[in-house]
């Protein structure tokens, strides 16, 4: 109980005295789950809508792969993304394995999927002949998807939420492809498992307080979303 | 001039047809009502004359210019509007709204401004502008939906049913709008409706739709008062409708067979042929059995009431004279002569408010 | 839902800003050594210490992947590391033996302790016989937590094990983690168990653990790190120039001077000995 206590309590001295290492860790985990959610967000919401608007031979099989991927393990990620860019791997040529770009890529193969198929099922709650409505306004295609995309806007900033939320807080991706080096792949996640291990629990204290602070934020928001955003 | 022509429409859907238009032209300014039974093909027949619908064949001409040939079927949909049964509002103001054809278009922002505040005003929502869309009624915003097609100044509009969701009072003061602006503007109109009064009230030309094919189109007289077959009789009206055989035809006037029952119509068809017999509710009046007086009618007959169904200010009676009968009666009237189902009286109607339909 | 929009776009654009004004740290391909290490050494934070020193003299940029023995000596026969400071004498001879592995040097050693409740049920405490402490455990059923992750620490505990003649894996007394050491540390004190750590690590815990040493200085326990370039002849992709750079560091006099205080301004006592300048054998064996 003393240890909780005290590591509580240094752990806040440590948020407030905007301790360098604690900053620069939460700031480099923003940063690339920023990026990832991004670059899921414009694949995501990009070929969700693809997906969403046309009908094809094999759409159903497409879009319960896309909601399995939905919640693909981190781990399983982070092992195929590493074999891949490895150096003696296909994509080793690259160079960028234990860089934050890998982690970068990571995040964004476990983001889009949860980006792609909240925008699939925002897209097709939306009234069918809303799409008729807008082309009988003299809407050209793209006009018509970027209206459609504006109407659905609630369901997709969940997207983007539901994404950047999944990939802060995701490990297994980040430690296996960032290899978790001080100052430079080390993220709110890893560091927190690291300093554990090293018994530094007033760190990892104040970084779970971040942590728990982002996922708060970002549940709140989806909250709102989710009890003000219906009107149809 | 044809505004839009349509020509040898056919659409199929699973192996089941659901058009069949030979032929249909609307000319410049005409407002036309589409009226058939739900399923009659209304809505498929909207969108295909709109290009919303691709899948079909056949050939749609606007002023002389085949779509998809002569022009794209997106400078043809920029040519037209349309309003839906429900009012497909867009999550935004409704000043937006009403702007959003006309930013699709390119206007620029005076003008648009212009156009909007124009049509706010028509459909009387200047005081809604600032409103989100989701917060208004289902009145305002059928009506903003309706400034919304307006305002990008449409050749043709199409309408889909646009009150079939609303309350009377709602509704008769927008269709009264709606008939105004479609006046002034002197923009084509396509109306579909499932409601005959609706279509009445609207339009100088009634197509009568069943089962995906044209059976009637002419004026609004025609169609009521002289209906083509059994459908449209039922449809415009005709609450009365029997089968029977010619017996006599003699100076005009022609006796038929009905169920062992004689009745004399305005006509001219020769004996032994099968015809329909369709008479208006209205048409048939009704005295109590003691009644001396002869009616100048020429159908006289005696019934009992079968059945009494009560409809606002007037009663609907159902009687059986050897022919079912159903005529309409004030509720006073029908205090006057004491009607409850079971009760013996006399129905009489004019030769001339028979409709004969050859079979 | 005006101030839904609001909050959300706010929070949207923070998201793009972060991602766009927070540089990332830049990096340079050649530059890069890939270290594959225990988690010992970076638990401990002795690289912490070096590694910083040799990045400046040397401009090189080390990427510390920091995993177990076994999992370190693989990825350096994938050719998927530079250069490894491992703790694992037989398997380094079998990696060098088998040519996935140049230059093994001796580095430092630390040594292994047996740590326990204070209560000590198994009464192994002044046992300078690791063999004779282990058996004890065994005897008495005391519980005794494995790293079981095959990490260098692992790989001694087996060694002991095996000494004793005792198979232990299975039995209820004997449970296996497959954490690093510091959280197996923390397990050991929770479940009042035995287990056997490196005394770096230990020491740097010692202050929230609820374990005492209770054996210790056998020679069996020594707990020796080499250094290992990976052969760049097998594989081409491999940084041989930094590999061989950090190496040199790392036997350096600089380098060594620096283990030998590690830890005793902290932790009273120094938690690793430098060895460079003498022959292995001369150590242990």
């Amino acid at each position: 109980m003393e240890l909780i206590i005290e590591g509580i309590i240094k752990a806040i001295k440590l948020l407030f005295s905007l301790d360098r290492e604690v900053m620069d860790i939460t700031l480099l985990s923003l940063k690339v789950s920023g990026i990832a959610t991004i670059i899921s967000v414009f694949i995501g919401v990009s070929i969700g809508t693809l997906i969403a608007l046309n009908e094809f031979p094999g759409k159903r099989i497409i879009v319960s792969l896309v909601n399995t991927a939905m919640g693909l393990p981190p781990v399983v990620v982070g092992l195929f993304v590493t074999i891949f860019l490895w150096r003696n791997g296909p994509f080793g040529f690259l160079g960028i394995l234990y860089t934050p770009y890998a982690i970068i890529i990571a995040q964004s193969v476990i983001a889009t999927p949860i980006v792609m198929g909240i925008t699939i099922a925002a897209m097709q709650q939306l009234p069918k002949k809303l799409r008729l409505q807008i082309l009988a306004l003299g809407a050209t295609r793209l006009q018509m998807v970027w209206l459609l995309i504006k109407e659905a806007r609630l369901s997709l900033l969940a997207a983007v939420m539901a994404g950047f939320g999944g990939v802060i807080s995701e490990i297994g991706a980040s430690i296996m492809v960032g290899g978790n080096i001080k100052g430079y792949t080390r993220v709110l996640t890893t560091a927190t498992v690291m300093e554990t291990s090293k018994g530094n629990f007033d760190i990892a204290i104040s970084l779970s307080i971040i942590l728990l602070l982002l996922a708060y934020f970002i549940n709140l928001i989806l909250t709102h979303i989710q009890q003000k955003g219906h009107w149809r | 001039m044809s505004v839009i022509e349509a020509k040898g429409i056919s659409l199929n859907r699973k192996g089941h047809r659901i058009l069949n238009i030979f032929n249909l032209r609307i000319d410049e300014g005409e407002v036309v009502s589409l009226i058939g039974p739900n399923g009659a093909g209304k809505t498929s027949l909207l969108m295909i004359l709109s290009c919303l619908f691709r899948n079909f064949s056949g050939k749609i001409l606007f002023r002389g210019l085949e779509v998809e040939k002569d022009i794209t079927a997106f400078e043809y949909r920029r040519k037209i509007s349309m309003v839906f049964q429900e009012p497909l509002l867009f999550n935004t103001t409704v000043f937006e709204n009403v702007a959003s054809g006309l930013k699709f278009r390119r206007f620029n922002k005076r003008e648009c401004r212009r156009i909007v505040y124009e049509h706010l005003e028509r459909f009387g929502i200047i005081h809604l502008s600032t409103r989100l869309a989701r917060t208004l009624s289902g009145g305002e915003a059928q009506r903003v939906s309706l400034a919304r097609a307006f305002a990008i100044r449409p050749h043709i509009i199409f309408l889909d049913e646009p009150f079939s969701s609303l309350d009377k009072p709602t509704k008769d003061a927008l269709m009264e709008d709606l008939e105004r602006n479609i006046r002034d503007l002197k923009i084509t109109a396509i109306f579909a409706t499932h409601d005959r009064d609706e279509a009445l009230r609207m339009s100088e030309r009634i197509i009568v739709l069943n089962q995906g094919e044209i059976v009637q189109d002419g004026s609004p007289e025609e169609v009521m008062n002289h209906p083509c077959n059994e459908f449209v009789a039922s449809f415009s009206g005709m609450e009365t409708i029997i089968s029977g055989t010619v017996v006599k035809n003699e100076g005009g006037i022609i006796t038929i067979s009905a169920s062992g029952v004689y009745i004399d119509a305005v006509g001219d068809v020769a004996p032994t042929r099968k015809v329909i017999l369709c008479i208006k509710p209205e048409d048939i009046v009704l005295y109590p059995v003691s009644h001396k007086l002869k009616s100048s009618a020429r159908n006289t007959f005696t019934g009992t009431i079968t059945r009494v169904v009560p409809s606002g200010f007037y009663q609907k009676i159902y009687l059986n004279c050897g022919i079912p009968l159903v005529a309409y009666i004030t509720n006073s009237s029908a205090k006057a002569l004491e009607i409850s189902e079971g009760i013996n009286i006399m129905a009489s109607f004019k030769a001339t408010s028979v409709h004969v339909i050859r079979q | 839902m005006k101030r839904v929009n609001t909050i959300l776009t706010i929070s949207i654009a923070l998201i793009v800003l972060f991602s766009v004004i927070i540089p990332l740290p830049s990096f340079a391909q050649q530059k890069n050594v890939i270290l594959a290490t225990t988690t010992s050494t970076q638990d401990s934070g002795l690289l912490d210490v070096l590694i910083p020193i040799f990045e400046k003299k040397t401009g090189y940029f080390v990427k510390t992947i920091a995993v177990g023995t076994g999992q370190a000596l693989a990825m350096g026969r994938k050719g998927e590391a530079d250069v490894l400071l491992v703790h694992a004498p037989e398997e380094e001879e079998k990696f060098v033996a088998e040519g996935y592995g140049i230059r093994r040097r001796l580095v430092m050693h630390n040594d292994f302790v047996i740590v326990g409740p204070k209560s000590d049920p198994a009464k192994i405490k002044g046992t300078k016989s690791a063999v004779q402490a282990f058996k004890r455990i065994a005897e008495t059923k005391s519980l005794f937590i494995s790293r079981g992750d095959n990490s260098g620490t692992h790989a001694k505990e087996k060694t002991i094990w095996k000494a004793t003649g005792i198979k232990c894996e299975g039995e209820k007394w004997y449970q296996e983690t497959g954490l690093g050491m510091g959280q197996t540390l923390n397990v050991a004190s929770e479940k009042k168990a035995y287990t056997l750590t490196d005394r770096g690590t230990y020491l740097a815990l010692k202050k929230r653990l609820d374990l005492d040493i209770l054996s210790e200085g056998d020679r069996l326990l020594f707990n020796i790190y080499h250094v290992i370039e990976v052969n760049p002849e097998r594989f081409p992709k491999v940084n041989s120039q930094g590999a061989q750079a950090f190496s040199d560091f790392l036997v350096s006099k600089e380098a060594q001077n620096i283990i030998k205080t590690f830890g005793i301004e902290k932790f009273g006592s120094p938690l690793f000995f430098p060895d460079a300048e003498k022959k292995i054998n001369q150590q242990v064996r």
